[in-house]
């Protein structure tokens, strides 16, 4: 499959003091081997073998909740065959030069490294074996491994990896690309339940996150920054704040004019952070708050009223002639949906601790993009890559949030500035006023039926923000959004309004927006067409599709998308509808609703059931779950807890949250202005799996979008209210 | 100011304004990490600490307000980690990205302490003001049911009396 190594790689064997072996594999760039005399290698390690058994792993990704740290040597000890209880994992630091992909995002972290961590862990094994085959004098074809150990079945002899981990240092490597990886009926860790790796000091309270951080010498930083998007520091009472207690240094700093994620504002740097904290209180900033104070939700939403009354200003589909079909149409359904901004929200607020010395700079940040912090940072303060050490600390959440790396620019600024180390921590209201939000959006939408009630034409009016050129981050729509493909006369089309409010990628981004408008429009035609929502689905998908146009290329470098699969989707579909009971009556007030998406790879349907009572109070009685991910759940414990995850945070997503403003700012400003959904409001997710032949992908995301239809379509079902603007807070369900 | 603390069953002593939280009394002062802040009004309960055995938000308790009141925080649980939520948290695998986990067991905790076999409805009551922003919920309420049954047997076996 796709799923290869981007580079040509090598392998090499290290003998450690100690008599143990560090087996290295060496990525030399393929534009190196074929245009310029072969570069220097590079050593990239991810296995260490001591010689009491103990086999050291690395986990190059950033831990943000997703299991990555758990998952990724998983996939290296199973090759590898030895018993997990041997395995210590090792968080590296971000080294290009070393590690591929080290980066956490987009649901990316099992496509990108199925093979290849499995390889490396395959030619560790291959060289033990060889190793062992040399210290007995024996075929290497009469050996098997187990459980870290090379057995002789002929002469019953077994030895430790431990035991030949000097011999196999002095092994020739095997090439990655060919090197004989096991059957999955062979697997002995892949695909059974592996506890995260640091529960154990989570439950213990360890220093293990960002905010966690010491380092000798360090004082406490916070940052005010201007609370309009992209205002400006014009004066402030520093000469005050500076004689408070504990304060070590306060100062403006400029900011970026090329980059949003480095915004002016105020440091404050103090013995403790209460102390700085405190100070802030004190601080008096006169702001130059510039254009985005004209913005505000009310600004936008009379807009998308005007947009939708003025002819779509782009066309992003086209098949047929929708217009011409639609008034041909025998039942014509419309409706407009919209749905607010959010935020990340997650746990635990941003910080980043920095160090400056001797015109280099290390930092310990909780980011999902090192590599793209690194970027930022030498951008915004002028300093080399390479003068840039970035240790990768485990966050407290990500979502998305920490794909941006603002709070490293800060951190980094500030540091130099103090002269000593310094831990920047933002306030909780810091985090809401400043995030890069999952936009807003609203769509206008008809379709067409014919007398048999089936889906003719298809048109959708996206209203979003950005510029002439182009979708403001994680506002745009695909050319290949369902129903397009499977409807001849379809239009999907767009307009955008200016936004200074910075967005960015929300867990399942655009697709936890445009799931709940386009199912939910799809919920009202098949119902419109007198049809079971669920048969008519199943209907729709099995239209031989359109030809997908362009894909939109992906982050690099990654192994190509998965295209949409009508018959994958198909399975879930059917799965779900057996595990809900679909059909089955229900009393009045009480429905169900079903609802599927594609994303990241991944194929989702989703049933949820709902109780209303008749003054309108919602119980969401049960979701259930049929995910296609592919041939192997690598690791099902993890599996299961991040798809329950993703469909309650869907939920809290719809429930309560929305996030608004005015005159450029922020509205809700903590957790009691933006509900996050608690043990109470709880659900049972049932989560069921479809094993396909498919190469496993990601989990982060992809059963998070259906969640959001599947219960506003059981709202409906039980109501015979159709929810067409979120949250669901603002509406009122009774019904009589 | 200088406060005298009884965490953890030591007697801690710091410096630190008046009005400084307990939380960051813990952390930057004690260099107790794992209580942590997440909304600073106590609405999130990621600080969640024992004061004489209640669950309270420390986040909000003013060091000044502690007096002679003894503090538990997620590191005197138990020496290593075998306090019965503890063990019941890592056997059903709760934690996705941890953060709110040791405010979760705090207030676990404290339930426990009062209700030993707790229904769901009082598990609900007790810990709706912690946020688990993973929404690792369903598994949370199972590692409290797990842990009540571990009090049970470990209770049994070590005194035989069942208290």
């Amino acid at each position: 499959m796709s799923t290869e190594l981007s580079r040509r790689t090598f392998l090499r064997a290290t003998a450690i003091a100690g008599g143990g072996v560090l087996l290295s594999s060496f990525w030399e760039p393929l534009e190196a081997a074929t245009k310029k005399p072969a570069a220097a290698p590079v050593l990239n390690a991810f296995i260490r073998i001591q010689p009491d058994g103990i086999v050291a792993i690395a986990s190059k990704n950033p831990e943000i909740g997703q299991g990555v740290k758990t998952m990724l040597p998983m996939l290296i000890a199973d090759e590898l065959d030895v018993d997990w209880k041997q395995v210590r994992i090792e968080q590296v630091d971000f080294d290009p030069k070393l590690y591929e992909n080290q980066w956490s995002g987009g649901s990316q972290a099992v496509p990108n490294n199925w093979l290849p961590m499995r390889r490396v862990g395959a030619a560790g094994r291959a060289m033990l074996v060889a190793a062992a085959a040399k210290t007995w004098k024996v075929p290497e074809s009469e050996l098997s491994t187990s459980k870290g150990k090379v057995l002789h079945k002929k002469t019953g002899r077994s030895v430790s990896y431990g035991q030949l981990a000097a011999t196999a240092a002095t092994v020739t490597p095997p090439d990655l690309a060919t090197v004989k990886l096991k059957e999955p009926s062979e697997f002995t860790i892949i695909g059974t339940p592996i506890p995260g790796v640091d529960n154990r000091s989570i439950v213990t309270g360890k220093p293990l996150f960002g905010i966690d951080i010491t380092v000798p010498g360090m004082k406490y930083a916070t940052y005010l920054k201007c609370p309009v998007y992209g205002g400006k520091v014009k004066s402030a009472n520093l000469e005050q704040i500076r004689k408070m207690p504990g304060v070590r240094k306060a100062f403006v700093v400029e900011g970026s004019t090329t980059s949003n994620e480095f915004g002016s504002g105020v440091a404050i740097v103090a013995d403790s952070f209460w102390h700085a904290l405190s100070a802030r209180k004190a601080l008096q900033v006169t702001w130059d708050e510039g254009e985005t104070a004209k913005q505000g939700t009310a600004v936008f939403d009379a807009r998308a009223a005007a947009l939708f009354k003025e002819p779509p200003q782009r066309s992003i589909r086209k098949d047929g002639d929708a217009k011409a079909a639609l008034a041909k149409a025998a039942k014509v359904v419309t409706a407009e949906y919209s749905y607010p901004f959010l935020s990340h929200a997650q746990l635990e607020p941003q910080n980043c601790t920095a160090h400056f010395a001797d015109g280099k700079i290390t930092f310990w940040a909780p980011t999902q993009t090192p590599e793209d912090g690194r970027e930022l940072v030498a951008k915004v303060m002028g300093l080399k890559e390479d003068d840039i050490t970035i240790h990768i600390i485990r966050s407290g959440g990500g979502f998305g949030r920490r794909l941006k790396n603002d709070y490293m620019a800060e951190a980094g600024w500030i540091a130099r500035e103090a002269g000593v180390p310094v831990k920047l921590v933002w306030t909780r209201e810091d985090d809401f006023a400043h995030d890069f939000y999952r936009p807003g959006g609203y769509h206008s939408f008809t379709a067409g039926l014919d007398a048999s009630g089936k889906l003719l034409a298809f048109r959708n009016h996206f209203v979003s923000f950005g510029t002439e050129k182009d979708f403001a981050p994680s506002a745009a729509i695909s050319d290949q959004e369902f129903p397009a493909r499977f409807v001849p006369d379809l239009a999907i089309e767009a307009s955008v309004m200016p936004l200074g409010v910075p967005t960015g990628a929300l867990r399942a981004p655009r697709s936890n927006a445009l799931c709940f408008a386009f199912q939910s429009f799809l919920d009202e035609v098949a119902h419109a067409a007198g049809k079971d929502p669920l048969a008519f689905r199943r209907a729709l998908l099995a239209v031989t599709p359109l030809p997908p146009s362009a894909v939109p290329p992906t982050r690099k470098p990654s192994p190509p998308p998965t295209p949409f699969d009508a018959a994958r989707m198909n399975g879930v579909l059917d799965l779900v509808a057996e595990k809900s009971g679909w059909g089955k009556q229900l009393p009045r007030g009480t429905g169900m609703g079903v609802a599927f998406y594609f994303s990241h790879r991944g194929h989702f349907a989703e049933v949820a059931q709902v109780t209303v009572s008749k003054k309108g109070e919602l119980t969401i009685d049960k979701v259930w779950v049929a995910g296609d991910i592919g041939s192997v759940i690598i690791n099902p414990s993890n599996a299961e807890n991040q798809a329950q995850g993703a469909v309650l945070d869907g939920i809290s997503e719809a429930l309560g949250q929305e996030m608004t403003f005015e005159n450029g700012r922020a509205v809700q400003a903590n957790f009691n202005a933006y509900p996050m959904m608690r043990i109470n409001q709880s659900i049972p997710v049932e989560i069921h799996f479809r094993k396909t032949e498919f190469p496993p992908t990601g989990l982060g995301e992809p059963a998070l979008p259906p969640a959001i239809p599947a219960v506003t379509n059981a709202i409906f079902a039980a109501t015979g209210k159709r929810i067409r603007s979120l949250p669901l807070s603002k509406h009122d369900l009774s019904w009589s | 100011m200088k406060y005298k603390l009884k965490v953890n069953g030591q007697t801690r002593t710091l410096e630190a304004p008046e009005d400084m939280p307990l939380l960051w009394a813990l952390r930057d002062g004690l260099d107790l990490k794992g209580t942590k802040f997440g909304c600073g009004i106590a609405q999130c309960g990621a600080c969640t600490v024992l004061i004489d055995g209640e669950a309270r938000r420390s986040c909000i308790t003013p060091v000044s307000s502690v007096g002679k009141a003894s503090i538990t925080t997620i590191e005197g649980l138990s020496r290593d980690g075998s306090h019965p939520l503890q063990r019941a948290w890592e056997e059903v695998d709760v934690p996705q990205c941890g953060y709110c986990q040791a405010g979760q067991i705090m207030s676990a905790a404290a339930l426990l302490a009062k209700t030993p076999n707790p229904t769901d409805e009082d598990i609900d009551d007790a810990m709706a003001g912690n946020i688990c922003r993973c929404a690792t919920y369903l598994r949370i309420r199972r590692a409290i049911h797990r842990a009540a049954g571990l009090n049970k047997t470990t209770a049994s076996a070590t005194t035989g009396s069942g208290k």
